[in-house]
């Protein structure tokens, strides 16, 4: 599959600080990319780098084989785009937006069906300063599509959004992966890259500190499978000396670590061995959300910094 | 610069414009409001007549009233006789708020038979200047009858009076072009600066920055707009200084270069200085330092050749002179070919800076 945006050595500096250091990643065209990073990571400027919104320091940048930059004219034509905290023309509703839009790219959408795909049929001619947040973020999907775009950017799209809305939006994603369109998606929502996303990147101040698909980043960089019973510390002290795994005892748990599937029949034979109470076990496995949070605070605390970039 | 961009960014600010309450007030009531304030302010100074308080000492001997009676015949003053108290004539006239007096002394009638000097008192008041010199003149005017027909003498020189220009004017009658000076300057002016740097924080320029609209489409369909609510709020004004106040302007073609010029020359001044300011504080102060001295120093509300030497030549630098001065020449004097000279003047100015502002004005960051 051709690559829809390539970067190679991303540098953008605001005057001396670095906002993006240095970053090199692939993505492949038809495939959903999340773009996943703290506030101030440099997520958003490395995005409107590749939205030709903002000029590189350094590197290489291609979409869809144009330099966003020099040749945003020609690339605008072919992506769509919502920016961050979207906001319009205070006295003009969704439709006459949709085609202001139409007219401007000689593109011929049937306004009512592109806002009902968003979900804000309902608000077609509702003026702009009428509208909740989210769905004026609606309406900058409506819009970011009017020009049937090959690679859609979608810079935290779901937030503030109540949960109705937000599966809305998923939708509308998904069905953009389906029609072979390519989704460059940053977000807040861990859960929701972790559905959405073929590949996955985390920055952190400036450098990607892991990349992959999420199994590939849960697997490299997730603890490994647990087993969990509700049991009080005395089982804990009970099964160190008896498995070589380690045992954790925390907030009226105990998790056993696993290395391999093998290992499960032990566990569970010493646990029914040492003769003491416990409930409830189960497996228990990080999520893209754990392993975040962990490489973000590692690095933070010096932990991780000999590593980067990934 | 494709037509059917204009046309449909023209369509938004039109709605945006139609759908904005204070925005409408301030282009098709705002005009009336001004040329009814400011008509009834000054055309009041020109046409009324002065009202003198007059405490005339000499009661109603034949010379006094003869002399009261030719100062009503001017036209200029009204004679108002009074019995106050002459040792505090001046203290009451200040307490009344009127700004002239006359006091006409005892043994008037009989020093005038008796061919003695005798002086009559004008009392004016220096913040009311005008009120002052119409009671002067009249004052005087009256007093040379008198002496002249004291001396047995015959009026040699005489005036006829005229006014300037092929017909009589009145002040509404330049105020008018005055006025809609004032809209051409301060409607786009006002608006464009807050739209340059409020569509800038609000990130609506990054937005549309994203569309095939370039900004050179974006600036003329502003500037398209401000013609056309130019042309309304023109007409607005002639209408209604006509038949508010019996106006009389030449409405014609001539007219047409300055309401398109001004308000290009206008939309791209507030779009460049709204985009080199960094904050919309900043723009709306950059925007006020350039508005303030047009408004009122190309002959707005008061004719330029009032103007002390300094300030002409300070006029004059100002494009907005030319603008007024334009359609002063149109509307009143007829005089094509001074016209034309300010249309070159507007027009060149104007396509500089419509240049600047394409130049500085820009939809992204670096």
């Amino acid at each position: 599959m051709p690559e829809a945006i390539e970067v190679d050595h991303l540098v953008k500096k605001y005057g001396d600080l670095a906002a993006v250091g240095g970053i090199d990643f692939r993505v492949r065209a038809g495939t959903v990319f999340s773009f996943l990073g703290p506030n101030g990571a440099g997520k958003t400027t490395t995005t409107e780098i590749l939205e030709g919104l903002r000029r590189r320091t350094e590197g290489d940048v291609s979409v869809l084989g144009l330099d966003p930059w020099k040749d945003a004219y020609a690339l605008h034509l072919r992506v769509g785009v919502i920016p961050q905290d979207f906001r319009f023309f205070e006295k003009i509703t969704p439709k006459e937006a949709v085609q202001y839009y139409s007219s401007l790219f000689h593109t011929h959408p049937d306004p009512d069906e592109l806002l009902a795909r968003v979900q804000l049929a309902d608000k077609a001619n509702a003026r702009f300063d009428t509208l909740s947040g989210g769905q004026k973020q609606k309406l900058g999907l409506a819009l970011a599509l009017t020009n049937d775009p090959e690679i859609c950017f979608l810079d935290e799209p779901t937030t503030g959004l109540d949960p109705t809305a937000r599966r809305a939006i998923w939708e509308v994603i998904r069905a953009l992966k389906a029609e072979g369109r390519t989704v460059f998606l940053t977000t807040h929502y861990l859960e929701e890259a972790e559905l959405l996303a073929d590949q996955v990147a985390i920055i952190h101040h400036g450098r990607i500190i892991a990349s992959g698909t999420p199994n590939e980043i849960i697997t490299a960089h997730g603890r490994p499978e647990r087993l969990r019973f509700q049991a009080s510390p005395a089982l804990a002290d009970y099964l160190r000396p008896k498995l070589d795994l380690p045992v954790i005892a925390a907030d009226g748990r105990v998790d056993v670590e696993l290395h391999d599937q093998s290992d499960v029949l032990r566990v569970l034979t010493a646990v029914e061995a040492s003769g003491l109470p416990w409930q409830n076990f189960s497996t228990a496995q990080d999520t893209l959300e754990d392993v975040f949070v962990r490489l973000v605070g590692q690095m933070d605390d010096g932990a991780l910094k000999s590593e980067v970039p990934a | 610069m494709r037509p059917r961009h204009i046309a449909a960014d023209f369509k938004i600010v039109f709605r945006s414009y139609q759908r904005n309450p204070v925005a409408l007030f301030f282009s098709l009531i705002f005009p009336i409001i001004l040329i009814a304030l400011f008509g009834l302010i000054f055309s009041a100074v020109g046409s009324a007549t002065v009202t003198v308080q007059v405490l005339n000492l000499d009661h109603n001997s034949p010379a006094s009233q003869e002399f009261l009676d030719a100062l009503n015949n001017t036209t200029f003053v009204k004679v108002q006789v009074v019995n106050w108290n002459a040792s505090n004539f001046a203290a009451q006239l200040g307490q009344n708020d009127d700004p002239v007096g006359l006091v006409i002394p005892a043994g008037f009638d009989a020093n005038y038979s008796a061919h003695q000097p005798v002086n009559v008192v004008v009392y004016t008041d220096p913040e009311d200047a005008s009120s002052g010199g119409a009671l002067l003149s009249a004052v005087q005017g009256v007093s040379n009858a008198f002496n002249l027909h004291a001396s047995n003498g015959t009026a040699i020189v005489g005036i006829t009076q005229q006014n300037v220009g092929s017909q009589v004017y009145t002040y509404i009658d330049y105020l008018i072009p005055g006025l809609i000076g004032f809209s051409i300057l301060t409607s786009p002016m006002f608006s464009m600066v807050d739209v340059a740097a409020g569509y800038r924080k609000d990130g609506i320029f990054r937005q549309l920055s994203l569309t095939p609209l370039t900004r050179a489409e974006w600036l003329t369909s502003h500037i398209l707009w401000y013609t056309v609510l130019t042309f309304v709020t023109a007409g607005i004004m002639i209408g209604a200084g006509i038949e508010l106040f019996g106006a009389h302007v030449n409405v014609n073609l001539g007219l047409v270069p300055f309401l398109i010029v001004g308000p290009l020359l206008f939309v791209s001044l507030g779009m460049l200085a709204g985009s080199v300011a960094k904050t919309p504080e900043s723009a709306a102060l950059i925007g006020n330092i350039i508005t303030f001295p047009m408004m009122f120093l190309s002959g707005t509300f008061f004719q330029v050749s009032m103007f002390p030497p300094a300030l002409q030549t300070f006029a004059h630098v100002l494009p907005l002179y030319y603008v007024i001065d334009g359609m002063n020449q149109v509307m009143l004097f007829s005089n094509a070919t001074r016209a034309f000279t300010d249309f070159v003047i507007v027009l060149i100015s104007a396509l500089i800076v419509f240049a600047l502002a394409v130049q500085f004005f820009k939809w992204r960051d670096e």
